[in-house]
């Protein structure tokens, strides 16, 4: 492997490359993920932003060969240190699963088996990679639950999952993902299903056990609030491509793509004296039936313009940042000056 | 705990009853059913006297809350008798139990294993050609009345083909070879219609089940497929078979295989009321009517405590919402 130029850590721990999923429906090929690539290095939290529809969920599911289907076609490739996990058999992803690769959903709600306890759940996963007997098995689940923070671990470990709050059963899924002690963890929406204040607490334990652990995670979402709290990247992903990608102070601070603008101008600032309506992106997303060649977000865009039917490369634009990239044609002088609305940035059209 | 077996056993007293005045109701409005002409026989019809005389013996002329006092209490007495023959009624229905038992356990294995085998196997394979045969297999099984398809056995497998004897109950503690050998045909009869509906319901379930988030973290946790299947989206699509199982099992004890017990002349309970519904009998109309009865209300119970350990999210009693 060579060292790569991106991550904290030097080498990339996953290295995606031009990965496509699509999946053939009954009104025709539905392409979910296009073109997507990026590097995650050890200790790096990356977050995957975008509307619901955008492939982050399906990127993150192809990974682990969760979206195998007899109707999926998927290509490029995902290196876990060097081993490709696209091309692996089904028996070699389920060593990955879990082991390697832990994976936390967005509904704590609905992710746990119902009428198994919850230490059996966690005994289960772990005895699916190491074989060691129920009793030691049992022992590290408590361990897990007690450091994710369950109070009384030892005895909630054998409470039914309908018994734990959905806070307590995030934290039980993140110790079931973590149990294993993987490189990497997926979490797919980990907060969404979840009030304010828990929200808080999962990101927090998040961000601990990423800096205790030195864990790799991709974190899914749509809330950039969470994003800024505790991710180093940012890919922001529109209608199945990755659009812009960048640190996250390039991302909130200097966003290149109005499709990033319209997402920071539609936030709720608590900072202003007066409160005013919420700005939104006009439009829906488009159908991932019928992208044509060039650049998906124009329909929605105020700023489009006569180069953009023609897909623009995902690549830096801008001579100070190397790792900024984006798809977008406007030059840098425009695009400084179209995002500024009120003073902030925003998805306006130019008066 | 001990409160929802107090409740059950106070609504199962109260259904007995119920049952019991409707089934004495119905049988003293349905014209011809006279008993005590019944008793006189054929050859003593137009004997005004005997019938007076019978009328007093048997107490027919009383009221009829007074009758059904009487009969109840013969019933529990175990002195039941039939107006027909004078046989006692609950010993007949104590000798005809080994048999019904034995058909409807036998069955009961036979269309649970087979229909979860063909279910599991449909949902996995779903939409293609096993999965397709099977559904055409299950929509025959369903279809077929049981009268026609006992019939179509015997005349195929014991009249042109000599494999398997027509009828007759031999007892297990007798001969369990010679048990097995005649039941044989019983059970594939009284069977065939569960497998069928059985295997789609559980196909249906495990579909459902499979598109559950929990079975998405199974996968995510890396087990195998097989256990997937298996310990995650079988077992959890059982429940609702379940439930069903115990409700049509106690309806198939409680008399649902009358036809098939009278087509392989088995002497089960079954084949008794059979015979008693011919003759407008009633005393073992009437027991045999409470005695399905308590099944049914039984096999309900016991499907209720199987589902609260299949299901945790279930209670029972004080703490059940």
């Amino acid at each position: 492997m060579t060292a790569g130029a991106a991550g904290v850590g030097g080498a990339p721990l996953l290295r995606v490359r031009d990965l496509s999923v699509s999946f053939a429906t009954e009104g025709g090929r539905l392409q979910a993920v296009q073109g997507v690539s990026f590097d995650l290095s050890p200790g790096e939290v990356v977050a995957i932003v975008g509307e619901s529809g955008s492939g982050k969920s399906v990127t993150a599911q192809t990974i682990v060969g969760l979206t195998r289907s007899p109707n999926a076609r998927i290509e490029g490739m995902a290196e876990l240190r060097g081993d490709d996990l696209v091309a692996a058999g089904e028996s070699e992803l389920q060593r990955v699963r879990g082991n390697r690769i832990g994976m936390v959903f967005q509904d704590p709600m609905t992710s746990f088996n119902p009428v198994y306890r919850i230490g059996a759940q966690i005994v289960e996963a772990i005895r699916a990679h190491r074989s060691i007997d129920d009793r030691e098995a049992r022992d590290l689940a408590v361990e897990m639950l007690d450091s994710v923070g369950i109070p009384g671990a030892a005895r909630r470990v054998d409470d039914y999952p309908h018994q734990f709050s959905g806070g307590m059963r995030q934290r039980a899924m993140i110790a079931m993902a973590l149990a294993l002690e993987p490189e990497v963890l997926i979490a797919d929406e980990p907060t969404t299903a979840l009030d304010v204040t828990v929200q808080a607490q999962i990101l927090g334990l998040l961000g601990r056990l990423n800096r205790e652990r030195g864990l790799a995670t991709i974190l899914i979402t749509h809330d950039l609030g969470v994003v800024a709290e505790v991710a180093d990247r940012v890919l922001v992903m529109y209608a199945g491509r990755i659009v812009e990608q960048g640190s996250v102070d390039e991302i909130f601070y200097d966003p290149q793509h109005p499709y990033t603008w319209g997402l920071l101008g539609s936030l709720a600032r608590l900072d202003e004296d007066r409160p005013r309506r919420l700005s939104q992106i006009p439009g829906a997303p488009p159908s991932l039936l019928a992208l044509d060649g060039g650049c998906a977000f124009r329909p929605r865009c105020p700023h489009a313009f006569d180069r953009c039917p023609q897909l623009p490369a995902l690549e830096a634009r801008l001579e100070e940042a190397a790792d900024h990239l984006d798809r977008c044609w406007l030059t840098a002088e425009q695009k400084r000056e179209r995002r500024l609305v009120e003073g902030r940035i925003g998805l306006e059209a130019p008066a | 705990m001990a409160r929802f077996a107090v409740r059950r056993l106070l609504g199962m007293l109260v259904v007995l009853f119920a049952v019991s005045v409707i089934v004495f109701l119905i049988f003293n409005v349905i014209p011809n059913s006279d008993p005590a002409a019944r008793i006189a026989g054929q050859k003593s019809a137009g004997d005004a006297q005997l019938i007076h005389n019978i009328e007093e013996e048997w107490g027919f002329d009383e009221s009829l809350p007074v009758q059904y006092a009487t009969m109840m209490k013969l019933i529990f007495s175990g002195e039941l008798v039939s107006y027909e023959n004078q046989a006692n009624v609950v010993e007949e229905i104590e000798a005809g139990i080994p048999a019904t038992l034995s058909l409807c356990v036998g069955a009961a294995v036979i269309w649970m294993s087979l229909a979860i085998l063909f279910g599991y196997v449909s949902a996995i394979r779903a939409g293609g050609l096993a999965d397709r045969l099977l559904t055409i297999l299950a929509l025959i099984g369903i279809s077929m009345p049981v009268f026609w398809l006992a019939g179509i056995l015997l005349i195929y497998l014991t009249f042109k083909v000599e494999l398997f004897p027509g009828g007759g109950y031999v007892g297990l503690t007798e001969d369990p070879v010679d048990w097995a050998y005649h039941l044989i045909l019983p059970w594939v009869t009284l069977a065939v219609l569960y497998i069928g509906f059985y295997s789609r319901l559980l196909r249906s379930n495990m579909l459902d089940t499979m598109n559950e988030d929990h079975v998405r973290t199974a996968r995510a946790k890396g087990l195998p497929e097989h256990r997937v299947r298996t310990r995650h989206v079988l077992r959890n699509s059982l429940i609702p078979i379940v439930t069903l199982f115990g409700l049509d099992f106690g309806a198939v004890v409680g008399g649902g295989a009358i036809l098939t017990e009278s087509l392989f002349d088995l002497h089960g309970v079954g084949q008794y009321a059979a015979e008693a519904v011919g003759k407008l009998d009633l005393p073992p109309l009437m027991a045999i009517t409470l005695f399905g009865a308590f099944f049914i209300v039984f096999f309900n119970t016991l499907v209720d405590i199987a589902y609260a350990k299949l299901d945790p999210r279930v209670q029972l009693g004080e703490s059940a919402q």
